[in-house]
């Protein structure tokens, strides 16, 4: 309990990719929250990616990291705009009024 | 020891409440601060844990970069109508909460079973590729290997950033009717003789300037 391994940082990995999939089922208010959830699955895997390079050893881990952050913040970047875009087609972005998407 | 591990529940903690947080806040706005503050967190995490560089740049990026950024778009858009709903549908009266919970914790339950069960490939510690040395710092560490064996990576997440720019630039553009604007191929092509009209100027009378 009192020395921290591996495995503590797996399940808080564990924990907040959860919590950030519950955000993207459960979310009827608006699309943004839905990003937002999606910030914290990327999050979750980052902290299993530079827990495994630290705790064997290997600097890979923390590379791949940079990476992964380089992707989220170009994917927010983007997510934000079409987001702006459809709010200014439709004047909403209530989840369950976006239903002009049917596929 | 002791102080490590209690840092590290104080730190998860505050992490997952505002994962938690991020998810039900019924204000939009509060949802953004309590990312950020688990940005924040998680980075704390990355520091204690020796992997200074990344909670640096996870403060930069996330902090500075994304998280203003969904603050923006926020504020911009006129979302305090919803401020008061929760989860609760308007139609279907919120049947989507117990199948998205029991499927969420399904998968909550399978990552603890996979944290719970796994174990290294025998020859995995042999054949690993870039060992962290002591000596030097974390930054440098990683900036050695960034800039050579990594560089044509690097260089394609540079060209990614770009295309996320003109990416986001594009779509939001739109032409507006009734703005007024520089006109360079007019304004480079324009000649002397349609640029001034010598009048000759009458005694008395003056010269009517028609517009």
């Amino acid at each position: 309990m009192l020395s921290i391994g591996l495995g503590h940082y797996l399940t808080l990995a564990a924990i907040i990719f959860t919590i950030g999939v519950v955000g993207i089922f459960l979310n009827r208010k608006n699309v943004i929250v839905i990003l937002m959830s999606i910030e914290l699955i990327l999050l979750a895997v980052n902290i299993n990616l530079v827990a495994f390079s630290i705790f064997i050893n290997d600097l890979s881990g923390q590379i791949f990291t940079l990476f992964i952050l380089t992707v989220a913040a170009a994917e927010a970047a983007i997510g934000l705009a079409i987001i702006v875009v459809y709010f200014r087609n439709s004047d909403t972005i209530r989840v369950e009024e976006i239903k002009n998407l049917k596929g | 020891m002791v102080a490590h591990s209690v840092f590290f529940y104080i730190f998860s903690l505050i992490a997952i409440v505002s994962a938690v947080m991020v998810t039900v806040s019924k204000n939009t706005v509060h949802s953004v601060f309590f990312l950020i503050l688990d940005f924040i967190s998680i980075s704390c995490l990355f520091i204690m844990i020796g992997a200074e560089f990344l909670g640096m740049i996870m403060l930069i990026v996330y902090v500075g970069a994304v998280a203003v950024l969904f603050l923006f778009v926020v504020m911009m858009l006129n979302v305090a109508e919803q401020k008061g709903q929760w989860f609760s549908s308007r139609w279907d009266g919120g049947t989507h909460i117990p199948v998205g919970l029991l499927v969420s914790l399904i998968i909550f339950f399978e990552l603890i079973v996979v944290i719970g069960g796994w174990k290294y490939k025998p020859d995995l510690l042999n054949s690993l590729s870039i060992n962290i040395s002591t000596e030097v710092t974390n930054t440098r560490t990683i900036g050695n290997v960034l800039y050579t064996d990594y560089i044509l990576i690097f260089q394609i997440s540079g060209m990614i950033l770009l295309v996320a720019m003109i990416g986001a630039i594009v779509l939001t553009y739109r032409e507006r009717a009734g703005v007024k604007r520089q006109s360079y191929v007019k304004q480079i092509s324009r000649e002397r003789d349609e640029g001034v009209d010598l009048v000759e100027a009458e005694r008395n009378k003056g010269v009517k300037i028609d517009a």
